[in-house]
């Protein structure tokens, strides 16, 4: 699972009422995440691999939540990407 | 911070774009039109296609039919993007319920075996119809002339991956998600002999190249008898015995059917009346591929509405030659 | 409930395997025809692919889900377009420059999504594997929908100002928009692998964050709702598509060792086809933006170097190396926008937006951004051209500009690394000469010089008189060729185009907002000045 890249993966979204519980999940999960404020957009790096966890989002979201929401404001990603019902996650494999 | 300003001075310099103008005049135009009209690039091509050399990019030289205005083809619909989506979103909610109230109930699962294993054997083995079908449209998509024509084939390549998806669901249902009735579906496609005589028409529509003969081929005709004569005629056998589960599911499919069939009439009605040349081709067509389908049909029909079987094809078959009639062709 | 033999309950099926069931046994292995006449456009570029069904799909949606949340989308996004147009969100802007932008954009960018549609859908009908398959026919929809959502927002814009109602007529035919047509056409006439490693890897996943991401956080830092909403919205879909193409050249390395030098070659040409088109982007960035996110260097640093590193490192694994001609990229961003800027200036007449001399608060931002190469090579030069202008002189071009043969920019670029030499290459083909801008644009036309000869350059084409309209006599007294030419290619010369000072965008705007049209000038007209305190005006208009 875990990767030895330290390359940065990102993921950007728009900065609205919908994505706060997100970042803020991301945050909790991702101590290495640094998240970049631009206007209407955020844009969130991490060194080799960032996971969005579904659980956490809920947590933050006080409702259950289908990761497939993310797409709807999702700007960019950089890295591979892997879904699954509990998490979304972008890697870069080689260091 | 919304700035106010004195709107009511502020008249615009015009009500809409020129190319819009110069078709409908100066007055505002609707979403469908600013989405659709002149949008393909039409005039000074760079290269030559790799996959065509002899053609430009987009070339009305794909097919045999001539149209003064490839934007005279238009959709009644009125689709586009936005509200295509909108609306197919809104229908799958309410078939999501009908799902929903199905599975929960186990209603399909509930059938008798023999029901069952018609249904596996007759509907189920349709998913791969579906998806010759949207290699069909897919091939109108990218190789009609127009934005008229290519984004209503997009769409319907689409909806042809969406009911493919939808008949593979009758399918889990039926065998409780495991899978298998998929497996056997794919197998009785391919090889069960009273599929074989349509997989073959399927197959020869993959390597016809004219776009209108691929459009004639499987979005009018082949579409005009497998509808009815699955959807209604086979549907209606099955409910006779056992009530109209399967048919809540089904009923979607025909919505669907009649409603592109108002896209489908409207492009075949307007290219035959453009000249007597496209008419007679459209009719050759139409005559060719209704005769090949009608007799790939009839083993399916055979086995599975038997001594039926016959009145349900002509029926189909008397219906769509009204309708091709009325679309202006001599059938 | 359930009867005899049927019993188990239904098995829960996780969102993976509920994509494969409904997903990839839809194909059959064709018996009736021979699977080459059916696929016939898979083999011609000696690609070999050895299983389909090794394809990964990375966002697994089925067509209901694909439904619901573009639904969702556009219920939202036509939301905000509705309230804008209803509201006149048009006004809104910073100021009337930042109007020309949006010229660029619905001229030159909206058709390219139209043809990315049909390149698409032909994938959609060429790939025999289910998967790719799909994801090409999601794509080529998703692409229809940018083309429409940037017509409907943009529409707005269009009954205001000029210049941009003539938008598929111009792409067709003017001299600057065969940038960016030629350039999907070179992709879509390719081969489909040709195309995916284009338009999916090395156009969307190397370079469209550079162009879109800043962009559009720019057009919402200059008040412009609509195009924030449908840039964002587009790029959500964006984030699909580019990780098809990152999937896409892990599928090809993958399948076959004899891929990797076509791949790496595809990979080469078109970061630097797709580089050269978002130049543009960089004059956007830097010049028509009245107030700025990001300059086009620091873009470049984020998301080529930096991003674009993490990812041809991710790929050095396959033996992929980065661009040839990434070196040069990084060598020239500090010149891009400056000396493209320079160009459509002194063109400007020739264009079909509005162009104006940096602010003396612009050209500090400049110096800021661009400390190596601003003050010493660009600052004079407007500054120079400020005199002329103030003398009533103003400095313009007379004579059409030398094309590129395959990137069909004018041959304005310098030397990498010494910006005061013009790059110029050329390739003798068949006894005939052709010019191209740079090392990158040689290597292209030297590789398929029999596809670019037929490049339909509008220059050349001026010239050999292929550009007037039906109505034109070259013979007549007073036959004005420019002029002619112009009107041809849908510019309403005089309007569209040339000194934003003084165009009907710049007193339009002043007249119906009482604001100055370029925030850095003050009023052109007497319709800001005597009209006194704005909010006064405001209130007395409610």
């Amino acid at each position: 699972m875990a990767t030895t890249s330290t390359q940065p993966v990102f993921i950007a979204l728009q900065a609205n009422n919908d994505t706060m519980p997100i970042i803020e999940a991301i945050r909790q999960d991702n101590p290495n995440a640094v998240v970049h404020e631009y206007p209407a957009m955020v844009k969130i790096d991490c060194p080799g691999r960032l996971v969005i966890k579904r659980t956490s989002v809920e947590e933050h979201l006080g409702r259950d939540f289908d990761l497939r929401e993310i797409q709807i404001n999702m700007i960019s990603i950089a890295g591979n990407v892997d879904e699954s019902e509990d998490e979304f996650t972008l890697e870069w494999k080689t260091a | 911070m919304t700035v106010e300003i004195r709107t009511k001075s502020v008249k615009p310099l015009t009500n809409s774009f020129g190319h819009l103008q110069r078709r409908f005049g100066d007055k505002p135009a609707t979403r469908y039109q600013e989405a659709t009209y002149d949008i393909q690039s039409s005039a000074n091509f760079h290269y030559k296609p790799l996959w065509d050399p002899e053609r430009e990019m987009f070339d009305v030289r794909r097919t045999a039919i001539t149209m003064k205005d490839w934007y005279a083809l238009k959709d009644p619909r009125q689709f586009y993007y936005g509200n295509y989506t909108t609306t197919r979103a809104k229908q799958q909610d309410a078939l999501d319920r009908t799902l929903d109230f199905v599975e929960k109930r186990d209603l399909l699962r509930a059938m008798p075996a023999d029901t069952r294993a018609l249904i596996e054997h007759a509907i189920v083995p349709l998913r791969h119809y579906e998806w010759g079908a949207n290699t069909n449209s897919a091939h109108v998509a990218a190789y009609a002339y127009g934005t008229a024509v290519t984004s209503p084939a997009m769409m319907n390549t689409m909806d042809r991956l969406g009911m493919a998806q939808h008949i593979s669901r009758i399918g889990l249902l039926i065998d409780g998600n495991s899978g298998e009735s998929l497996l056997a579906s794919k197998t009785t496609w391919t090889d069960h002999a009273d599929w074989q005589p349509l997989r073959r028409e399927v197959e020869r529509m993959f390597v016809t190249r004219d776009w209108f003969e691929v459009f004639i081929a499987q979005i009018l005709v082949a579409d005009a008898l497998v509808y009815p004569l699955f959807f209604q005629h086979l549907d209606s056998a099955i409910a006779a015995g056992n009530g109209s589960a399967l048919s809540s599911l089904t009923d979607y499919l025909m919505r669907w059917y009649e409603e592109t069939g108002k896209w489908v009439d409207a492009v075949i009605k307007t290219a035959a009346a453009e000249n007597p040349e496209n008419k007679a081709l459209l009719s050759g067509w139409t005559v060719t591929w209704r005769d090949r389908l009608v007799t790939a049909l009839a083993p399916i029909a055979q086995s599975t509405l038997g001594n039926q079987s016959e009145d349900a094809l002509a029926a189909v078959v008397a219906a769509f030659n009204t309708r091709a009639a009325k679309l202006g062709l001599s059938v | 409930m359930a009867a005899e033999g049927n019993a188990k309950p239904a098995k829960k099926l996780s969102l993976k395997e509920n994509y494969a069931l409904l997903t990839r046994g839809l194909g059959w292995e064709p018996s009736y025809e021979k699977q080459e006449e059916i696929f016939r456009n898979i083999s011609f570029e000696g690609i070999k692919i050895h299983d389909w069904e090794k394809w990964e799909d990375p966002f697994r949606l089925t067509m209901d889900a694909y439904w619901k949340y573009q639904g969702e989308k556009e219920r939202k996004l036509y939301a905000i377009v509705d309230a804008f147009q209803q509201n006149n969100g048009q006004f809104n802007v910073t100021d009337a420059r930042y109007v020309q932008a949006l010229k660029i954009f619905i001229n030159g960018i909206t058709e390219l999504e139209y043809d990315s549609h049909r390149g698409f859908s032909m994938l959609a009908r060429e790939f025999p594997g289910v998967g790719p398959r799909i994801a090409a026919q999601m794509q080529s929809l998703d692409e229809l929908r940018h083309a429409t959502t940037q017509i409907h927002t943009i529409s707005q814009y269009a009954k205001y100002f000029t210049g941009m109602n003539e938008f598929p007529y111009q792409f067709d035919r003017a001299w600057y928009l065969s940038i960016p047509k030629s350039f999907f056409e070179d992709a879509v006439t390719s081969g489909p692998f040709e195309f995916i490693v284009a338009i999916s890897f090395a156009f969307e996943y190397v370079l469209t964050n550079l162009a879109f991401m800043p962009w559009m956080s720019g057009a919402a830092f200059n008040g412009d709702m609509a195009t924030v909403s449908f840039g964002f919205s587009a790029q959500s879909d964006e984030a699909r598509h580019m990780t098809l193409g990152i999937e896409v050249i892990k599928f090809l390395l993958e399948q076959d060792p004899a891929n990797v030098p076509l791949v790496q070659k595809w990979i080469d040409k078109w970061f630097w086809r797709g580089y050269r088109l978002l130049s543009l982007l960089a004059t956007m960035m830097d010049y028509m933006l009245p107030k700025r996110v990001m300059a086009w260097n620091e873009a470049w640093e984020i998301y080529y170097e930096q991003n674009g590193g993490a990812l041809f490192a991710d790929l050095a694994r396959y033996g992929i190396k980065p661009p040839t001609r990434a070196p040069e990229t990084i060598a020239e961003k500090g010149l891009v926008a400056h000396q493209m800027w320079s160009v459509f200036y002194a063109n400007r007449d020739a264009v079909g937006f509005q162009m104006w001399l940096p602010s003396e608060e612009e050209m500090d931002w400049m110096s800021e951004k661009y400390p190596d190469t601003f003050d010493k090579y660009y600052r004079p030069r407007y500054e120079y051209w400020r005199e002329m202008e103030k003398a009533g002189t103003p400095f313009k071009n007379t004579t059409l500009p030398q094309l590129c043969q395959v990137c069909q920019w004018p041959c304005l670029f310098t030397e990498p690394n010494d910006p005061t030499t013009l790059s110029l290459r050329e390739t003798e083909y068949k006894g005939e000469t052709f010019h191209m801008c740079s090392d990158g644009c040689k290597d292209i036309f030297d590789d398929t010089p029999e596809k670019f000869v037929h490049a339909w350059l509008p220059v050349h084409q001026i010239y050999q008189g292929n550009c007037f309209l039906p109505d034109v006599d070259p013979t007549a007294p007073g036959f004005n060729p420019m002029y002619e030419a112009l009107r041809y290619m849908g510019i309403k010369p005089g309007v569209d185009g040339g000194d934003f000072k003084g165009s009907a965008d710049a007193t339009n705007w002043e007249k119906w907002t009482s604001r100055p049209a370029n925030i850095h000038e003050g009023a052109y007209t007497d319709a800001v000045r005597d009209t006194g305190n704005q909010s006064d005006v405001a209130r007395k208009a409610v």
